[in-house]
């Protein structure tokens, strides 16, 4: 008995308990994520935003949640039952379960695997399969439009995605996300890698279908495609799971390129400051750049949009790879 | 070989979708993301308003004519009261003309506001939009200043307005134009130039002169095409002879020149309501003739004539001459007219409402055969549409 409590349940509880302890801090930051975004456009479109609900309308994301929580679920007639429903599950899942491998500090990670760059490229690829299963399953045109859409878009920005990390890896010398982090504590590799930093953060608005690539939702044509049937907690999974993938995209930019949990500068004033603290500072600016461009930009349309992912960023990575490996080759500064 | 029956992907686009503008429904036939077919359908805002003139006297009438294109209303009663004054030929005093040329203004950057920042909306730039509307808030309040509402203003009579305009209001216009133009400029930066609007509305929705011609075209989608026609100038009405504007004029006709025609013909709105605020004089703004116009309060309880006027004023209305009359505006949307037949009665005998936003959505089909489904938001964003005149 003792065992099986010391050899097994123990290390799950252990195991429970650590993931509580990130997942539940993350769904308050997502829903604290939906109030910034509302009061940064608010404050760029020369309004309030909310301010009803609670001092400031700090408590209006409870107010959304409990809202979305007792509408009913309508289930569409033509739909595909078994799909529809599991659809919003995959998004929500799949966006959570990229979080095991994140460092928010030295040794402050779940799972320190050391394929952990390939993890989470393979989770954010799965990403997809919730929209368009969404998207078929609802048996609407407009949700189908919005699935096919999402599906050509999230597969070509995703090699662009890989060729940029591939950049990462072969300066770093690891696919151990830890690793990649402490390779950075000279110089963060958004000052050698910038044009790659660059495309990358345009990719990631790309690949977690925010403006001004949201076309797959695209409410002025679409009418919020692949979701237009969703309500109530199917919705809001939908929802959690696309404002958890913005902050999962940030955490993968902060630290391919922005080090991670390190300070700015490794002296006095900034080394006061704990690791997570910083990483979680970094998130918050790339997050609100993903806020300010859905502020100012229009929206791309479709094929414009496979332009720019085949024709411009991927020669663009490609020759940015050729480049870093033949420097580093040349100047005999791989790592070992 | 078995023979395949292909048949296009038809989306039901409307009349309860956000790109609609109003309650546009759209049956489009798809292939794939590419539009094959357009095939507008219309008439789910329809009140009859054309036939309601027929059984009111002609002064009730005016109010519906606010209601036709609901963001150019002072425009549309112009029209009205211009074919009415025609067959009435009555004189209008010089301030009431100078107080319908800075309304009819007014009333063009708003309806002008409105279509530019919707536009931009379709498009995905939601910023503009709330920044103008703003702006709009603040013309409307100037509206009600001067009528009572903020929308529906019913403030244009035969032979003049319906009163002068309140002590400041001038002053406050000249101060919110200051004000206005920093922020339109911004709007301008935020859009003009920017690649990805660009992208999305060069080449889109192309019409050549000859065709904007041969479809019916007026307006700012004629002049987006190349052609230099504006009723102000062609024949002008009201004050604006006296006023010095330029007509903007397109050179490709697609979505972009649209737009870029009425950013500008806002900026040359903005002079023009700055050249009534500084030409206009104190003065009476109706005729004095008696059979239009009221006689007033304090001349009504000594004058036993104008009592009998006031009292087949408001019981008859306006007796207008037998003969039928055309008369036309450039509202903000194009050639707005009036075909005014009369039987000598107080009643039209027929009011034919020409609406601009009707003719331009008959070229829809025309204009987005071949283009992308986002390009066809974009191309009704730039047609500038509105249902109460389409509709009627």
């Amino acid at each position: 008995m003792a065992e099986i409590w010391s050899g097994t349940l123990w290390p799950v509880l252990v195991i429970v308990f650590y993931i509580l302890l990130i997942a539940v801090p993350l769904m308050l930051a997502m829903a604290y994520l939906t109030y910034a975004e509302r009061k940064i456009i608010g404050g760029m479109q020369l309004r309030q935003g909310p301010m009803t609900v609670g001092p400031y309308g700090l408590l209006q994301p409870l107010a959304d949640g409990a809202k979305l929580f007792f509408k009913e679920t309508v289930i569409p007639t033509g739909s595909n039952k078994i799909v529809f429903v599991l659809a919003p599950m995959v998004t929500f899942v799949l966006a959570l379960i990229g979080w095991a491998v994140i460092p928010f500090g030295y040794g402050l990670v779940l799972a320190d695997i050391n394929v952990g760059v390939l993890y989470l490229f393979a989770i954010s690829s799965l990403g997809v399969y919730g929209i368009i299963m969404a998207g078929w399953a609802s048996n609407s045109r407009y949700a189908f439009l919005g699935a096919l859409r999402s599906s050509a878009q999230m597969v070509s920005y995703e090699i662009a995605i890989g060729l940029i990390i591939i950049n990462v890896l072969i300066t770093a010398g690891s696919l151990n996300l830890s690793e990649i982090v402490l390779a950075q504590s000279g110089l963060w590799y958004a000052i050698p890698h910038f044009p790659m930093f660059m495309i990358f953060i345009v990719s990631i608005l790309a690949e977690t279908n925010r403006h001004p690539f949201d076309l797959p939702e695209d409410e002025a044509t679409l009418v919020t495609g692949y979701n237009v049937e969703y309500s109530s907690m199917t919705f809001a999974l939908f929802f959690l799971g696309e404002y958890m993938n913005m902050i999962l995209m940030s955490a993968i930019a902060v630290i391919l390129f922005l080090g991670g949990w390190l300070p700015p500068f490794a002296i006095f004033p900034f080394t006061l400051i704990p690791g997570p603290i910083w990483f979680i500072l970094k998130i918050c600016l790339v997050l609100f750049v993903f806020i300010w461009a859905r502020a100012t930009l229009p929206r791309y349309r479709y094929d414009q949009l496979m332009r720019l992912g085949w024709k411009v960023f991927l020669p663009l990575s490609l020759a940015w790879v050729v480049l870093t490996s033949g420097f580093l080759v040349y100047f005999d500064m791989l790592p070992r | 070989m078995a023979e395949v029956d292909l048949r296009s992907f038809t989306v039901n686009f409307g009349p309860q979708h956000p790109a609609a503008h109003g309650v546009l429904r759209l049956v489009l036939e798809m292939s794939g993301e590419i539009v094959e077919r357009a095939d507008p359908h219309i008439g789910l805002l329809h009140r009859g308003t054309e036939k309601l003139i027929e059984y009111r006297p002609y002064l009730q009438n005016i109010p519906y004519f606010d209601r036709l294109d609901y963001c150019s209303m002072l425009c549309q009663e112009h029209a009205y009261v211009l074919a009415v004054e025609k067959l009435l030929e009555v004189e209008v005093p010089e301030r009431a003309l100078y107080i319908r040329t800075l309304f009819d203004e007014i009333t063009r950057i708003l309806n002008h506001l409105l279509n530019i920042t919707t536009m931009a909306l379709d498009c995905g730039a939601m910023t503009p939009l709330l920044w103008m509307f703003e702006e709009r808030e603040k013309l409307m309040a100037f509206y009600e200043r001067v009528s009572g509402a903020r929308m529906h203003a019913n403030y244009y009579r035969f032979g003049g307005v319906a009163r002068d305009m309140p002590a400041g209001l001038a002053e406050d216009i000249a101060t919110w134009l200051d004000s206005f133009e920093p922020l339109f400029e911004d709007v301008d930066n935020l859009l003009s130039e920017n690649r990805i609007f660009k992208q999305r509305t060069v080449d889109i929705g192309v019409v050549t002169a000859e065709d904007a011609f041969n479809l019916g075209f007026s307006g700012p989608m004629l002049r987006a095409s190349g052609v230099a026609w504006d009723l102000r100038k062609a024949e002008p009405y009201a004050m604006y002879d006296r006023m010095e504007f330029d007509i903007p004029v397109g050179r490709n006709g697609d979505c972009w020149d649209r737009y870029l025609v009425r950013m500008l013909e806002v900026k040359e709105s903005m002079k023009i309501v700055r050249q009534c605020l500084d030409q206009m004089r104190p003065g009476p703004v109706r005729t004095d003739d008696k059979k239009v116009t009221p006689p007033s309060r304090a001349n009504m309880k000594r004058s036993m004539e104008a009592l009998i006027h006031h009292f087949k004023l408001y019981t008859e209305g306006v007796h207008v001459p037998e003969g039928e009359v055309y008369a036309a505006v450039e509202s903000g949307k194009g050639e707005f007219g009036v075909y005014l037949v009369s039987d000598g009665t107080n009643r039209p005998y027929r009011c034919k409402i020409r609406s601009p936003g009707y003719v331009h959505l008959q070229a829809l089909d025309e204009m987005s055969k071949g283009h992308q489904l986002a390009d066809v938001v974009a191309i009704i964003g730039s047609m500038d549409i509105v249902f109460g005149e389409i509709d009627r």
